[in-house]
């Protein structure tokens, strides 16, 4: 039932997709609709999420969607994750976290300002700390697996 | 809320832009959109008054209350007490004694649950209601854990009313204590809390009405509905936060303990024993919070001054325009139906989380509530993870219905 390594790096998200592809992407989209429609379909490449780990011990606990985390070490030490959520927005969301933090080092993955990258991208306020939607916790649960590690 | 009825169309017309006016914080932008409060469910917004009133207490009259022999003392304490007046008259009291002043609600239903100890004993039922929230729910759970009681809930039914039937069934001769929300925060259905407490009160129930929804949308008239003890938030009534209020009948209030300990519900200290203050004080430990009860003063106050049933009226109206705009919306639902509601609408669409729902919403400039409104159990009853609630108060406008759901609108063809 143990989810395989291929499900984890098969993921185009944080591979083929890299955050200058996203920055590139919020450059040419100037409305909010726009935005959100590409974060939308962003969520969309979510690889499929395997049954058997929606467990409480994968749960992160948030406010208001339900989210779930699992993660996978490569031969070369490279972290791959996979994220779940019953909203569709934080899918999308947890999609760019992925593109920022999957297929990194757990060093380099420590290194990466994930703030800053929200910052840019004109959406920090959905990772603030008093935005009640998990996104936060979420960061915290692949810091805390990366820490564990590069220990 | 009073129906609907065409005398009271005919009256003169409820200014709702000179209405708004009076509300500084609703004259902003959001995410470059004009702001769309319609969370006012969580938290209603304060009007100029209500500033004005606490600025002016810190700025000529503070002082701490019922003590100092001197002129700001008197000021602060005659504000204090006024407040305290201006409550027993908006709630038509018998006395300003059965007022006691708390944080919140929530501290009032604490309050009494914790006095009411003395008088459980194991198989004691508490009647409560699955539509409440936590904190008409919690507070009695450590009641019954402490006294070997038990906790019943009233069914619901699939409208979002409370299922008399249930209530029947439920209230027996061990029921102790009745204690039940007058408006649900998750649907906004008013419940007919005074027949209840009549039938309760028949039995020898002790009843309890969760104000906090209510006194947004109408004046209740404790001495109406019979109960034995009345709560609400300010900050639900334009008012401060930090401030509620208990209602309890006297003899009630004379045979519970004290809750807190401290100074001013004293009347005499000592090592040898020490005697406790009157009614109302008796149960405000420590300074209290004076420029906030000012404040609440300040916004029944204010209240008075506008046209009651006009501004029922346009509620209705906000709630009808409401009602008929669902349909636009493809896969829209609106959970609690009930006949008889405040102007608030719960949904959910088809294919969206409700927190996708809020965060888009925001994204347009509109407020609303996503979750599960502190009502799990009735969240768990409809079977969904929560809902998107908009929540109206007599300051918005039906223009403002009409942008919530153009852009739920939007937001469904963003999806699609």
């Amino acid at each position: 039932m143990t989810t395989s390594a291929i499900d984890f790096t098969k993921n185009p998200l944080g591979t083929s997709t890299t955050m200058e592809d996203v920055f590139d992407a919020f450059e040419l989209l100037d409305d909010w609709e726009d935005r959100y429609a590409f974060i939308i379909d962003l969520g969309k490449q979510l690889p499929p999420f395997p049954d058997s780990e929606r467990n409480e011990k994968n749960y992160v606990h948030g406010c208001q969607s339900q989210v779930w985390l699992i993660h996978h070490y490569e031969a070369d030490g490279k972290l791959f994750l996979l994220i779940d959520s019953d909203a569709i927005i934080v899918r999308g969301l947890a999609a760019i976290i992925l593109v920022a933090l999957n297929n990194h080092e757990p060093r380099e993955l420590l290194a990466i300002d994930i703030d800053e990258l929200f910052e840019r991208l004109d959406l920090f306020r959905h990772i603030s700390p008093t935005r009640g939607n998990g996104l936060r916790s979420m960061i915290s649960k692949i810091r805390d697996i990366a820490s564990t590690e590069a220990a | 809320m009073s129906t609907l009825s065409v005398a009271k169309i005919t009256q003169p017309l409820f200014d709702v832009h000179a209405v708004r006016r009076d509300f500084p914080i609703l004259s902003q932008q959001v995410n470059g959109k004009p702001l769309v409060y319609l969370d006012n469910g969580a938290s209603s917004q304060r009007p100029e008054a209500v500033l004005q009133a606490m600025d002016s207490y810190y700025r000529e009259m503070h002082s701490n209350v019922h003590r100092g022999a001197h002129t700001l003392a008197d000021r602060a304490t005659s504000a204090f007490e006024g407040a305290r007046k201006k409550v027993q008259q908006f709630l038509n009291a018998p006395s300003a004694r059965e007022i006691i002043w708390t944080r919140g609600a929530t501290e009032a239903i604490n309050l009494v649950a914790n006095g009411l100890a003395p008088l459980l004993k194991p198989g004691d039922e508490i009647l409560l209601s699955q539509m409440e929230h936590h904190a008409n729910i919690v507070p009695w759970q450590m009641l019954a854990e402490r006294t070997g009681a038990r906790v019943l809930p009233i069914d619901v039914t699939p409208e979002g009313e409370l299922d008399m039937d249930s209530f029947h069934s439920l209230l027996s001769e061990r029921t102790r204590i009745l204690a039940i929300t007058h408006v649900s925060n998750a649907l906004g259905t008013v419940n007919p809390v005074a027949d209840m407490v009549a039938k309760a009160k028949a039995q020898g129930v002790i009843t309890l009405v969760d104000g906090a929804q209510a006194v947004p949308h109408f004046q209740p008239d404790v001495q109406a509905l019979g109960c034995d003890f009345y709560v609400f938030s300010a900050h639900k009534l334009f008012g401060p936060t930090g401030i509620g209020v208990l209602y309890g009948k006297a003899e009630l209030l004379e045979a519970m303990p004290p809750w807190q300990g401290g100074g001013e519900m004293i009347e005499r200290v000592s090592f040898a024993g020490t005697t406790y203050n009157t009614l109302p004080y008796k149960f405000e430990a420590g300074t209290p919070a004076i420029a906030e009860a000012v404040g609440l003063g300040a916004a029944i106050d204010y209240l008075a001054t506008l046209d009651r049933d006009a501004m029922e009226a346009a509620e209705n109206a906000l709630l009808q325009r409401a009602n008929e705009l669902v349909t636009s919306v493809p896969g829209m639902t609106v959970i609690g139906t009930a006949r008889h509601k405040v102007p608030l609408i719960s949904f959910k669409i088809d294919g969206l989380h409700p927190s996708d729902i809020g965060t888009l919403l925001d994204q347009q400039g509109i407020a609303i509530r996503a979750g599960h409104h502190c009502a799990m159990p009735l969240m768990e009853y409809y079977g969904l993870p929560g809902t998107a609630r908009a929540s109206f108060a007599f300051y918005n406008t039906l223009e403002e219905v009409e942008q919530l759901f153009a852009a739920l609108q939007k937001i469904q063809r963003l999806f699609t």
